[in-house]
């Protein structure tokens, strides 16, 4: 009888949890399909799981014609080391301050980061603290910096890790051993702490690939500088701007003309997923860890 | 200075669609999210099937995915002349087509079915690791009284669960004031007719600022949500607080 039910459960959340898959993955399976559609095909008969004709014509039009979808790529690549790269620097140095047994103004400084969690002026004063005050508008900093500087999150997550995972008997050990506290950091307290640095950098390398809207806001002349979210962002909205104006027809069809087609922005979009795709198998436990890790905090 | 842009505001149909779409939109959200998170993880947790570790995979996946590509993922389905549902459901079944977006009644349902597809994976990762801490030895006792699957489901895990779903539900009320820009600004593709059901706060300030360039409005508008919303966040934590001090933010 039990072992009954219990099959019956099995089976039961195997159906469902097949169709939740589905749900989740086909999306993405239409997308890279119709990226390997030819285009006269996609445009007759929409996108479809069956294409009538394959091509790869899209992905050899991104990769020749050395175009902007090349360069953008490379800022985002660019982007996301750099960017991880400093605030996984930023993060553990005031982290590891923070965890600091004795340090002057603890209390006042951990309600500083904390505090930011809770109430911020929004878009309008930091739109104009950015433009006007550090003048990052235009250049490469208007993508880096805004990620930096926001995430208290990640600075509460690792200094609760540094405070309660590192025995302070180690560190002390060190000092007496005549460590400078430079090197007690780097050598000991960040070594010990790898499986959060490794998902603090996770979090921040999948912010910067995935960012979209500092580029929005702050590049508006540098399209250069444009990442592969911005450009593909730019895309819809040539698209949008197109499609509500087209009253004027002649002028239309040219503008239209210079739109890369349906399948060539499908590929786009594929190669700007396949960065997270690939890496997702072995980050994914990282990832869990730290959710997990943040908790109800989160 | 005074406060003629607060009472401008205010004198707008503006105000009170925004305030009310931002509300809305996360009341269902929460209410859904909840029901499906805590739905996957109780089977997610009784699985024995080799295939649990893809499932799991695969759910959380759209969470890391930016909004950008999500909206060319609904597009895809949703665009009047080429899209999958128009193409491939409606026309083979002799239905007329649909032009998503210019048809204000269906986004709330688009939006709610994003927000889930999107979020659920991640959503069910605290419910699933905190089912998977709980003592085995009380289903084991329950199995040998002869309680069913189901009964052990609502009987042990949903109430040992009860606490996290009030937690993680206060921490969520606390954050209704502010909605996901990504989800309310890109998934509609900035449709100007479907403004009155998909702008929300945050898309309003937006929108003031870099579009319209009307920044007294949009500070106003901005001011009044990080104040209602720092007011919230304050009060859901002070009920956490009574409920379970160590779930609490501060």
């Amino acid at each position: 009888m039990r072992t009954h039910e219990e099959k019956r459960f099995q089976v039961f959340g195997n159906i469902v949890m097949a169709i939740l898959s589905a749900c989740a993955l086909l999306p993405m399976l239409l997308l890279v399909l119709s990226s390997f559609t030819d285009n006269d095909t996609l445009v007759q008969n929409g996108y479809s799981f069956f294409p009538a004709k394959w091509s790869v014509a899209a992905y050899t039009y991104i990769f020749t014609s050395g175009n902007s979808v090349v360069q953008a790529y490379g800022v985002s690549i660019v982007l996301t080391v750099v960017g991880t790269a400093c605030s996984l620097i930023i993060t553990t140095l005031l982290a590891y301050a923070l965890a600091k047994k004795g340090l002057p103004g603890k209390g006042f400084l951990n309600f500083y980061v904390f505090f930011t969690m809770l109430f911020n002026g929004g878009l309008v004063p930091t739109y104009i603290n950015y433009t006007n005050t550090f003048g990052i508008k235009n250049s490469f900093w208007a993508l880096l910096v805004p990620n930096l500087l926001a995430n208290g999150f990640n600075i509460m997550l690792m200094k609760s890790y540094f405070a309660s995972s590192i025995p302070d008997e180690i560190l002390e050990a060190a000092f007496i051993d005549g460590a400078s506290e430079f090197s007690v950091f780097s050598r000991i307290a960040v070594p010990l702490a790898k499986p959060i640095v490794a998902t603090i950098g996770l979090f921040a390398g999948i912010a910067y690939w995935n960012d979209w809207q500092n580029g929005y806001i702050y590049l508006t002349t540098r399209t250069d500088l444009y990442s592969i979210q911005n450009l593909l962002n730019r895309m819809i909205q040539n698209i949008q701007f197109l499609t509500q104006n087209s009253t004027s027809v002649g002028n239309s069809n040219v503008a239209l003309a210079s739109i890369p087609s349906v399948s060539v922005r499908m590929a786009m979009a594929v190669v700007g997923v396949l960065p997270i795709v690939v890496v997702y198998p072995f980050i994914q436990n990282n990832f869990v860890k730290g959710i997990t890790l943040g908790g109800v905090k989160g | 200075m005074g406060f003629a842009n607060f009472k401008y505001l205010f004198s707008t149909t503006d105000a009170f669609i925004i305030t009310r779409n931002t509300i809305c939109y996360n009341v269902v959200f929460i209410v859904v999210n909840l029901v499906m998170a805590v739905a996957v993880a109780i089977i997610l947790s009784e699985m024995t099937s080799k295939w649990k570790k893809f499932y799991q995979s695969a759910i959380l996946l759209p969470y890391l995915i930016s909004y950008v590509i999500i909206s060319y993922l609904v597009f895809a389905f949703l665009s009047t002349e080429n899209g999958f549902i128009n193409n491939s459901i409606l026309k083979p079944l002799g239905l007329d087509t649909v032009s998503w977006y210019t048809e204000k009644k269906y986004w709330p349902f688009i939006l709610v079915l994003v927000n889930t597809w999107r979020c659920v994976g991640y959503n069910c990762i605290i419910y699933l690791s905190t089912i998977l801490g709980f003592d085995r030895t009380y289903y084991e006792a329950a199995a040998i009284d002869g309680a069913t699957k189901w009964q052990q489901i609502t009987k042990i895990t949903i109430p040992m669960l009860r606490p996290t779903m009030i937690m993680l539900t206060l921490m969520a009320v606390g954050r209704i004031f502010y909605s996901d820009f990504g989800l309310f600004y890109q998934v509609p593709r900035n449709s100007g007719t479907l403004l009155s059901v998909t702008n929300t706060i945050d898309t309003y300030v937006y929108r003031g600022l870099l579009e319209l360039g009307d920044i007294s409005m949009s500070a106003a508008a901005g001011v009044y949500q990080s104040l209602v919303g720092f007011v919230l966040v304050l009060g859901a934590n002070l009920l956490v607080r009574r409920i379970d001090k160590d779930s609490a933010l501060f």
